[in-house]
């Protein structure tokens, strides 16, 4: 038999048709839905008159527009109210199982899908938001789709897609002290650009992304997008099916045992064939952080901002994006001023997060200038976090853990960073305007994001090692 | 569900010769809010467009009346970031039927295809010639041809073909929609899951 990627063994086993000239049409085992992204989708059905073909392959959970504060008490901002309401409405319905505002399984979409078993090796799992890419740490093939595509796959479990290109990143070798899987892939982007990954679909894989943990897996698959790819995977392990084990919705007893042999033999074959592949040293990658407005202007957190160039287009791009920041070409990052600092998201809202970033701060101080935001993933990060006691050490050093929800990565809710404030955050955009008008963020481990909450100022992490 | 046909386009166009738009400029997150498809024109570019105090930004393309038409071009890697289709939907809803760039991110290039909205990628060569046109001649014209696939710069008579998947060409020609066409196949569909089960 031909020798097969990880990524063509699970596409090939869900394509239902190929379109002559055209996309294939891929069966989708789990869709996961939230409260931005899915009402037009329901409009849509109800417009033609067509039921959710497969009601119990969606989950859905409100996430984008919460509140991190108060959540028993109803949503202030009345936009962000009614889009909530309208998912509860349009659930109740469809019969989707919605774990909503209040619920012990609300959180993040990329948080609680894991986390609760619904995210399997070898699925297609797909939602209406780019960083769906997050469940790829498990072996499935998960991509962020547009709300047309929402639409398609509740009328009927289903997706037009061209397959993409195949491309494996191998990243080998040992990790530096306090190098993350955040600081990997904002490294990797940072060589290969935010549309280097364009058109393709990327494996991980290597002794040092091996070694990550899979809440690092997730880190790392979660930002695939921002180097333009629709998604990346790593193969299932040993560290998979121990995380995937026992979980509520994972399968049970035998079943689990018999699946969890098929999940490792999905991993790419000797010999296969991907249309590019690149190779890392793990030696190379030290801390990172973002001096720019997109997830590819990165650099170790001990070098200085490049000077622009490339094309007349290019040098233009990137002058606007150091004047949006207020930064000049061969300035230092570390020493920059810092505002605010937000822990969370789908890139760095779990447990190993809030530990590391805790880890960090204890017996140390917030700085008493800089306004710092610690939300976990979901309901169940939360209340690990309190039951390992990180909420009082947190405290104790000036934080506040808040309550679950996307939060100051995109501002759709009430946690916005001013214009012209300093942001080290841990989400995954650093675009003008993410985290709020005027906004300028920079992006960063739960390391890095510690260091600078305690000193105020962009700090290399490993200082305080 | 029936869409808009296109077939041939000859308009004036808007220039926004920026690399990297990414769709939280296309329409900021705080704009996302509604939950109809209308609408989101007004909100298209919006912290490029308007000041801070909400007055229209004059030194932006969209605000300079000497441009206009139903073409935006931009630079490469046009709609990266998040999936939102909104972003789409505002290009569209604020009277644009073309977008062309010299690359585009992948998500936005199917929720455009889905949304009647066609993305034209031409090379980098072609889209500075576009762009210095446009510094000349700002009522300049663009005949975009969809049955052809070329791209046509009307003043010099500059050519170009442009790629887009024969399937995705049918549904844009005769306002198909991607979503009847599953619906149609739904037999097979229930028979792949019948299959899987055994």
């Amino acid at each position: 038999m031909e020798p097969k990627t990880l990524f063509d063994k699970i596409w090939d086993a869900h394509v239902v048709d190929h379109i002559p000239d055209g996309p294939d049409v891929l069966y989708i085992d789990r869709h996961l839905i939230h409260e931005v992204t899915s009402p037009q989708a329901f409009a849509g059905i109800e417009r033609r008159g067509v039921p959710v073909f497969r009601p119990e392959r969606t989950v859905a959970t409100a996430d984008h527009n919460v509140p991190t504060k108060d959540q028993h008490l109803p949503i202030r901002e009345e936009l962000s109210r009614l889009q909530v309401e309208k998912l509860e409405e349009n659930c109740q319905r469809h019969g989707i199982t919605l774990y909503g505002l209040g619920h012990p399984y609300q959180g993040i979409v990329h948080v609680i899908g894991p986390e609760l078993g619904l995210t399997q090796p070898g699925m297609t799992i797909v939602c209406g938001d780019s960083h769906t890419s997050t469940h790829g740490a498990f072996g499935s093939i998960a991509f962020g789709i547009g709300t047309s595509e929402v639409e398609m796959v509740l009328a009927t479990q289903c997706i037009l897609q061209p397959k993409p290109k195949k491309m494996r990143i191998n990243v080998e070798g040992t990790l530096g002290k306090g190098v993350t899987a955040k600081d990997i892939i904002l490294y990797i982007i940072s060589q290969i650009s935010t549309s280097g990954g364009t058109g393709y679909f990327i494996e991980y894989a290597g002794s040092a992304i091996r070694s990550l943990s899979m809440e690092g897996r997730m880190t790392l698959c979660n930002m695939s997008i921002e180097m333009g790819a629709r998604g990346g995977l790593i193969a299932p392990d040993e560290k998979t099916i121990e995380y995937v084990r026992g979980r509520e919705f994972a399968p049970q007893g035998e079943d689990f045992d018999r699946l969890a042999e098929e999940w490792l033999a999905l991993a790419t074959d000797e010999g296969a064939v991907f249309d590019k592949e690149i190779t890392y040293d793990a030696a190379d990658i030290e801390p990172m952080i973002t001096y720019g407005t997109n997830p590819g202007m990165g650099i170790g957190i001990t070098g200085t901002i490049p000077e622009p160039e490339g094309s007349e287009a290019e040098q233009a791009s990137f002058i606007k994006a150091l004047d949006y920041m207020a930064f000049k070409p061969g300035e230092p990052m570390l020493g920059k001023p810092v505002d605010y600092v937000f822990l969370g998201s789908c890139t760095n809202g779990r447990i190993e997060d809030l530990r590391a970033f805790t880890q960090m701060v204890r017996g140390h101080k917030k700085a008493d200038h800089v306004t710092a935001w610690i939300v976990p993933g979901s309901h169940q990060v939360e209340r690990q976090a309190r039951e390992e006691g990180l909420d009082r050490i947190l405290e104790e050093s000036g934080f506040e853990l808040r309550q679950p929800g996307c939060s100051a990565c995109l501002a759709m809710n009430d946690d916005k960073i001013p214009a012209g404030k300093y942001s080290v955050s841990t989400s995954n955009r650093n675009f003008e305007g993410r985290q709020g008008p005027g906004a300028r963020t920079m992006l960063a481990s739960p390391l890095t994001a510690a260091a600078a909450a305690i000193t105020g100022r962009i700090t290399d992490p490993r200082e305080f090692f | 569900m029936p869409r808009e046909k296109f077939n041939i386009l000859r308009s004036p166009f808007v220039p926004l010769p920026v690399d990297n738009v990414d769709t939280d400029q296309i329409i900021p997150a705080r704009f996302l809010k509604a939950t109809t498809r209308e609408g989101f024109g007004d909100n298209l570019f919006r912290d490029w467009r308007y000041l801070p105090d909400g007055s229209p930004n004059p030194g932006f393309v969209l605000n300079k009346p000497e441009y206009g038409g139903k073409i935006l071009v931009a630079g490469k890697n046009f709609g990266s970031g998040s999936s939102r289709e909104h972003a789409a939907w505002a290009i569209y809803d604020y009277g644009f039927r073309v977008v062309m760039s010299s690359f585009f991110a992948d998500i936005f290039r199917n929720n455009a295809l889905n949304n009647g909205l066609l993305p034209v990628q031409v090379t980098p060569d072609f889209l500075e010639k576009i762009f210095t046109a446009s510094e000349q001649d700002p009522q300049t014209e663009l005949e975009v041809d969809l049955p052809a696939q070329t791209i046509t710069l009307l003043a010099t008579g500059d050519q170009e073909s442009f790629d887009i998947n024969p399937y995705k060409k049918e549904c844009l020609l005769n306002g198909y929609d991607d979503i009847d066409y599953l619906l149609s196949i739904k037999e097979k569909i229930i028979a792949f899951e019948q299959q899987r089960n055994q």
